[in-house]
C-alpha cells in the first residue's frame, strides 16, 4: 500500500477499484479516477451497437423486426441467420398450424378484456393471421374440448413470434452478439 | 383437424415454446440447447405436478 502511495499519491489510493486483465485474467488495484477514462472502451450498450459488426451494413434497423413479425423467421434469415431463422420459423408455423387443427379460434373482435388479449397475442402472427382471417381459417366459436386449446396454441404461437422478432432486432442493432 | 391428448398438447406447446426461448434467450449454441432442453423440462415437469396436486386435491 505504501508503494501505492509514492506512485499515485496520498489522495488517489483512498479510493480503489479492482481491475480484471482479460487477458491475462489477473486483478489488479486501480485508482477509481481511471473508471472516467476506462469506460470508453468498455461494453456499453452504445459502444456494442456502435461496434457490432452488423450496425454498419445497409438497411433500416427496424427492417428485420417489421419482416420477422409479418413472416416468422424471415428477421433472421435476412441477418443470415438460416438455422435459427428454420427454427424460429418452425415453431411459430408449427404451433400457429397445431392450433387451427385443433379447430381454435381466431379472433376477429374484442368485446371484453379478455377478448382483446386474446386479439392482440393473434395479431403477433402478423401475415399468419391475416391469411387465416382472409380465408376463414380457424372457428369463430370453440365447440370441441380440444378446440380450447387450439385457441390458446394460436395466441402463444403470436406472442413467440414477437419475441422472434425483437430476438431479430437486437441482433441488427447489435444489443444481442450473436 | 386433429384431437391431441392433454399431454401430446403439452408436449407440443413445450417443444415449440422452448425451441424458440433457446434461441431467443441465450447467445450461444450450446447454451441456447441447454436452456431450451431447461425450459422443455420446466414446461412438462410442471404441468405434470400440477395435474398431480389438481388430481390429489379433487379427491
Amino acid at each position: 500500500m505504501q508503494d501505492l502511495k509514492s506512485e499515485w499519491g496520498e489522495g488517489r489510493v483512498e479510493s480503489l477499484f479492482v481491475e480484471r486483465d482479460v487477458q491475462s485474467r489477473q486483478y489488479r488495484l486501480q485508482p477509481l479516477d481511471r473508471i472516467r477514462y476506462s469506460q470508453e472502451e468498455m461494453a456499453t450498450p452504445g459502444n456494442k451497437i456502435a461496434n457490432s459488426p452488423q450496425a454498419s451494413s445497409s438497411g433500416s434497423v427496424y427492417l428485420p423486426l417489421i419482416a420477422g413479425w409479418l413472416v416468422p423467421g424471415a428477421g433472421h434469415f435476412l441477418l443470415r441467420k438460416w438455422g435459427r431463422g428454420a427454427l424460429l420459423s418452425a415453431s411459430v408455423l408449427g404451433m400457429f398450424a397445431m392450433g387451427l387443427a385443433m379447430q381454435g379460434k381466431v379472433y376477429s373482435s374484442a368485446h371484453n378484456i379478455l377478448d382483446l388479449l386474446g386479439l392482440v397475442g393473434d395479431l403477433g402472427n402478423g401475415l399468419l393471421f391475416v391469411l387465416a382471417r382472409v380465408f376463414g381459417l380457424g372457428s369463430d366459436q370453440v365447440l370441441v374440448t380440444t378446440g380450447d386449446y387450439g385457441t390458446r396454441f394460436i395466441v402463444v404461437a403470436g406472442l413467440l413470434n414477437v419475441i422472434a422478432a425483437v430476438d431479430a432486432h437486437n441482433l441488427r442493432t447489435g444489443r444481442k452478439q450473436s | 383437424m386433429i384431437h391431441p391428448s392433454h399431454f401430446l398438447a403439452v408436449l407440443l406447446f413445450a417443444l415449440f415454446a422452448s425451441t424458440v426461448f433457446g434461441i431467443t434467450m441465450r447467445e450461444t449454441p450450446q447454451r441456447m440447447i441447454r436452456y431450451g432442453i431447461y425450459c422443455f423440462v420446466l414446461f412438462v415437469g410442471s404441468a405434470i405436478v400440477l395435474s398431480w396436486l389438481m388430481f390429489l386435491i379433487a379427491r
